[in-house]
């Protein structure tokens, strides 16, 4: 079997009252294209957010391959207040937190639902500030300029993601000004430009029409095999996770309750139920 | 590509040339003029708006502890260079003071900055973690405790208390505000089109993508922080030296407000904007709009509303006309390039052609 990489454990996220996400357990094997489904609000994207570090879960453990990047158990006024399963599993564990750029040193990517582009920047900048993280200087050596040769060696990188996605020709265009699909690319050739092991893609295909989506459904399988990724992704349109996707994840009021191939989980009475009345594109 | 960059240096040093000649001319000849002033004024007022626009800016965070980072710079360069003989006379309610040494001007501009520094890490510890607002809050507020602070009596034998501190080194020719100045205007071009400059820049854009990428936020948004209050304090260091004395209580928020206008006006995250917004808003308010706050007879009717405080009503309009239609000021987030001003140049020359034909 494949190696793991994201194992995700009892998690729940409680917001006040609010759970959000509950008791949610599963887990993404390499090379591997995972689908997490479920109506709006379900929580899918706090579930990613659990992952990335931009929430730090009430309760349950995260890790990536076999690490633990975030634990926690119910603390202080959330002791009482906890709404969810499993409280006294991880209370002798040392609570365990990362912040989103130590989850993205790490090698794990995302976007974003609502495209986060560094909108007044240009197309090479927005690829270039990836390469911030890991390069060999200090704050005085690269303000100083001091720095020629990691400076040369961060540009020629950019350029290279650039040259591999078919962007070079919107180098020097504001990220901002580019038409919808491409902003959609551009972010995740961001992404791809920090190296990830894992990518999270937050609905990659909203507002794109049938055509687009089947396009980006082999632009998806692409870059898994040219950058050697596993992809986990949140995602409404069904043709496309029903293609492309090897296991889907559903999700309902912050619960798991269908998981499997996408053939089982079509058929699956829960899920059918989950979705009445709500359309695809939700 | 080359020659484009060839040309540039050279149009460049023409410019410092012409500029070095123009000082040392009206150093030698007027050293007392408002022109002289105005521009020694002008060219601290320079680094002290890019350095708030570096936070502002280009970092996106809403900070207002400009004239506490000033002062801070002002006082520790003062404190610092005083000569022994004079502090007597300085110090003459506190026995001469506490310091029993004198520092050369450099380190003592070099102190000044440092030492804002750690008052900007002391502050910035607890208060970068708010959201925009509350900083800027947190910071006015250090601003106005650091100056009620300074004047406290026990502190007198080092800050003189409410007492004004003079007889430190000055400036004895207009270059050197101005050469000290644009030195540190070009350290801060070179960090903003650095790597951290570009992080800067990331989260001014969008804080959770930055993130996202890699960007330690406390980490980054503390060294803008620093980096911002080391020349706040090095500005501070120099408009000391400019005005020959310190005392506290000039260092108001209406000074942070002041700067901060400079940088509206020039266009927030545009260097080349506050340099132009800091001479215009200085001629203006030191020379040219004097005239505003003097009753003055034209054609024999006494004009009433002319009198003292008139300026800072007629700047307030002004402020609240570019608020309002001129957001962008007047560079937007664009620079100077000698590229920009050629193109500029044949576009006049073109359309002045087509003029001249129709
Ligand atoms: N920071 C927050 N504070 C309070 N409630 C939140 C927060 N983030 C998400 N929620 C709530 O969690 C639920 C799930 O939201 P979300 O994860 O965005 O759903 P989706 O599955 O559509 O991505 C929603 O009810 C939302 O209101
Ligand atoms: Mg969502």
């Amino acid at each position: 079997m494949a190696e793991n990489v994201l194992h995700l454990e009892n998690v729940t996220m409680q917001f006040g009252g609010v759970v959000a996400v509950n008791n949610l357990s599963l887990d993404v094997n390499q090379g591997e294209i995972i689908a997490l489904i479920g109506p709006n609000g379900a929580g899918k994207t706090t579930a990613f957010n659990c992952i990335t570090g931009v929430y730090e879960p009430t309760n349950g453990l995260v890790s990536f391959y076999g690490e633990p990047i975030a634990r926690n158990h119910p603390q202080g006024k959330m002791k009482a207040a906890y709404q969810g399963y499993n409280s006294e599993m991880y209370v002798n564990m040392k609570p365990v937190v990362h912040t989103p750029d130590e989850i993205t040193k790490l090698g794990i990517a995302r976007t974003f639902q609502n495209i986060r582009l560094f909108s007044k920047l240009s197309v090479f900048e927005n690829v270039l500030i990836a390469e911030h993280m890991r390069a060999k200087q200090n704050f005085f050596s690269a303000a100083l300029h001091l720095n020629g040769k990691e400076e040369q060696r961060m540009r020629k990188r950019a350029m290279e993601i650039l040259e591999e996605q078919n962007l070079v020709q919107y180098k020097n265009e504001i990220a901002g000004s580019l038409p919808y699909g491409l902003q959609r690319h551009l972010e995740i050739a961001r992404a791809l430009a920090t190296e990830p092991k894992l990518l999270l893609l937050d609905e990659p295909a909203a507002g794109m029409n049938p055509q687009e989506t089947a396009e980006l459904g082999e632009f998806i399988v692409e870059i898994k095999d040219r950058y050697h990724l596993t992809i986990f992704m949140i995602e409404h349109h069904m043709d496309l996770v029903m293609k492309f996707s090897n296991r889907i994840y559903v999700i309902d009021f912050g619960k798991l309750i269908a998981k499997g191939t996408p053939m089982d989980v079509q058929s699956d009475p829960k899920v059918i139920e989950a979705y009445l009345g709500v359309s695809e594109d939700g | 590509m080359r020659n484009t960059k060839k040309r540039d240096w050279i149009l460049t040093l023409i410019l410092i040339a012409i500029v070095t000649v123009f000082l040392v001319y009206v150093d030698k000849n007027m050293h007392y003029s408002m022109l002289a002033s105005v521009i020694q004024k002008a060219a601290i007022y320079s680094l002290l708006a890019v350095s708030m626009n570096l936070l502002n800016g280009f970092t996106g965070l809403f900070s207002l502890g400009q004239a506490g980072f000033m002062l801070v710079g002002a006082y520790t360069y003062a404190i610092l260079t005083i000569p022994m003989k004079q502090r007597v006379n300085v110090y003459q309610y506190f026995d001469g003071g506490l310091l029993k040494f004198t520092v050369p001007v450099v380190v003592g501009i070099l102190a000044a900055g440092l030492v804002a520094v750690i008052f900007a890490w002391l502050v910035g510890k607890p208060c970068l973690k708010l959201k925009s607002d509350y900083l800027a809050i947190a910071t006015l507020g250090f601003a106005e405790i650091i100056r009620a602070i300074v004047q406290w009596d026990k502190l007198g034998p080092i800050t003189n208390s409410s007492n004004i501190l003079k007889k430190f080194p000055t400036f004895h020719s207009i270059l050197w505000p101005v050469v000290i100045s644009a030195f540190c205007i070009f350290l801060i071009i070179l960090l903003i089109n650095s790597s951290y400059g570009r992080a800067f820049k990331a989260i001014r854009e969008d804080e959770i993508a930055a993130e996202a990428m890699g960007i330690n936020l406390a980490k980054t948004k503390m060294q803008a922080f620093l980096t911002s209050a080391f020349f706040a304090g090095v500005g501070g260091a120099m408009l000391a030296m400019f005005q020959s004395s310190v005392q506290a209580k000039s260092f108001t928020s209406a000074m942070t407000y002041e700067i901060l206008l400079i940088v509206v006006i020039g266009g927030i995250g545009s260097v080349t904007g506050s340099v132009i917004g800091s001479f215009l808003y200085i001629a203006c308010s030191e020379w040219w709009l004097r005239f505003l706050d003097d009753s003055q007879t034209y054609l024999h009717i006494n004009i009433p509303f002319m009198r003292g405080g008139f300026r800072m009503v007629v700047f307030s309009v002004i402020i609240m006309l570019i608020v309002l239609f001129y957001r962008q000021g007047i560079m937007g987030t664009k620079e100077f390039s000698w590229q920009g001003i050629l193109n500029a140049f044949q576009r006049f020359k073109r359309e002045k052609a087509g003029v001249d034909n129709g």
